[in-house]
């Protein structure tokens, strides 16, 4: 038997029924694509006495348009995100960042809602979402509630959902920008990001950036985002001023994925290469979203 | 305990199964089926990679209780009817050496190739990187999956002027 722990299981089919399920007893959890809660299970990190399964929830399924913003169901797949043109067109800086989501076979099963309620530091989707400063729509039963990602994640494995709650869906604004996501591993194929980088533009060169693995949680870089403010094509010497700006603004730790000093000096580049392409998708030119900017010619 | 029904490689199965089994236990301890490997045991290895509804996934990450109603592919449902090409061409090129890795990366090469008949070497690389090989370091599987689909798209051409 490869799961020590014993639990029981139930797939309901509507919210209200998940809900009902998840708050009757303590030591209940969501299980959605299972990538990270199935693992878990494995190695004896959480032993629930109670998985509730929720695929079968019509709400939290689909892509959609609806009042200037794009929301995506939390049981999207991270494959149904590459795969959406919906996402590609209104998202595409989260489309980059779901290509470089571990491998094939995870991607067609990991979910976006189950990768922030992961929560892991080092969370592809993290700062994807926090450039877009997405809001994620909970389900409670004491109702429904938006909660905005630059507050959702509060460390490790740690959210602002509260117990018995569920993510329904993340939205996020649509609007014309450029943008680009960086993931630094340990060598090309799939890995857990060692450090990785999200920056956003747009028409007026606002610039939002974000940092992932390099904190206890996905964080903003504000710094860096006033110094480059209204900067559509940011000069090289304002480049040179970001990139310490950056290394100094994250909080990373040394483990067995990397140094602190690493990551930390890492940022600083990885910054300056998503910028650069961000600038050029911004101006019509730069290659098309899909790329690790670290491992690809980008022009 | 819980029976659960699949539609495994073809054939409708009913197995009684307990919530904390995963599909590759399921497979592998009660249904007899045997080419899906534990590896990693966490999803990085590729080793028990199976079809659901014909998509590349970790059977050691799937609870088998997950996935009643739904169909399993594995190896030992590819070429019911003798080799499909692409396994004649893993042969042909010597592109497996142990073994243990062979049956992920034949369905996921697989279902990269029904999904996209004439991948580039980059999507062939893309499709089977999350299944690791010790032995052959990736180049004769590569050139294997991009020789089917070569030779695939030299017949089609062909039917295609003959029509």
């Amino acid at each position: 038997m490869s799961i020590a722990c014993e639990f029981d299981y139930a797939k309901p089919d509507s919210l209200s029924a998940a809900l009902r399920l998840l708050a009757a007893q303590p030591g209940r959890v969501p299980l959605a694509g299972g990538t990270d809660l199935v693992a878990w299970l494995r190695d004896g990190a959480v032993s629930p006495a109670f998985l509730v399964d929720i695929k079968g929830l019509p709400e939290l399924r689909g892509i959609r348009l609806k009042n200037g913003r794009l929301w995506l169901g939390a049981n999207t797949t991270f494959a149904e995100i590459i795969e959406s043109p919906l996402v590609r067109k209104h998202a595409p800086i989260l489309v980059e960042a779901a290509g470089m989501v571990a491998s094939v076979g995870v991607r067609n099963r990991a979910t976006i809602g189950g990768n922030i309620c992961s929560a892991v530091p080092c969370c592809d989707s993290g700062p994807a979402l926090l450039v877009y400063e997405a809001t994620v729509h909970v389900a409670t039963r004491q109702g429904a509630k938006n909660i905005p990602a630059t507050k959702w994640f509060l460390g490790p494995r740690r959210t602002a959902l509260a117990k018995g709650g569920l993510a329904v869906a993340i939205s996020l604004p649509v609007g014309k920008h450029a943008g680009a996501f960086a993931k630094l591993k340990r060598y090309r194929g799939e890995d857990l990001a060692q450090a990785s980088v999200a920056v956003r533009v747009d028409a007026r060169g606002e610039w939002r950036v974000a940092y992932g693995s390099v904190a206890p949680t996905p964080i903003r870089g504000p710094k860096v985002e006033k110094v480059l403010r209204g900067q559509k094509n940011p000069p090289v010497e304002l480049l040179q001023k970001a990139r310490p700006l950056a290394e100094a603004e994250v909080a990373p730790i040394t483990d067995i994925r990397g140094s602190e000093v690493y990551r930390r000096l890492m940022i600083g580049i990885m910054l300056e290469r998503t910028v650069e392409l961000a600038t050029a998708r911004l101006a019509g030119r730069g290659a098309d979203y899909g790329i690790n900017v670290l491992e690809e010619a980008c022009s | 305990m819980k029976e659960i029904t699949i539609n495994l490689n073809g054939a409708a199965r009913r197995v009684a199964v307990a919530p904390n089994e995963t599909l590759l236990d399921v497979l592998r301890g009660k249904l007899g089926i045997k080419t899906p490997k534990e590896g990693c045991g966490r999803g990085d290895c590729g080793a028990c990679t199976v079809l659901l509804d014909g998509k590349v996934v970790r059977s050691c990450l799937i609870l088998a209780i997950e996935v009643d109603g739904q169909s399993v592919t594995t190896l030992e449902g590819v070429g019911q009817q003798g080799p499909t090409a692409l396994q004649q061409a893993f042969v042909a090129n010597n592109a497996f050496q142990c073994g243990f890795c062979t049956s992920g990366v034949v369905l996921a090469a697989s279902a990269l190739l029904t999904e996209k008949p004439q991948p580039t070497e980059h999507e062939v690389r893309e499709a089977l990187a999350g299944n690791l090989c010790r032995c052959t370091g990736y180049e004769p599987i590569v050139k294997t999956v991009l020789d089917v689909a070569r030779k695939t798209g030299r017949k089609s051409a062909k039917r295609r002027a003959r029509s």
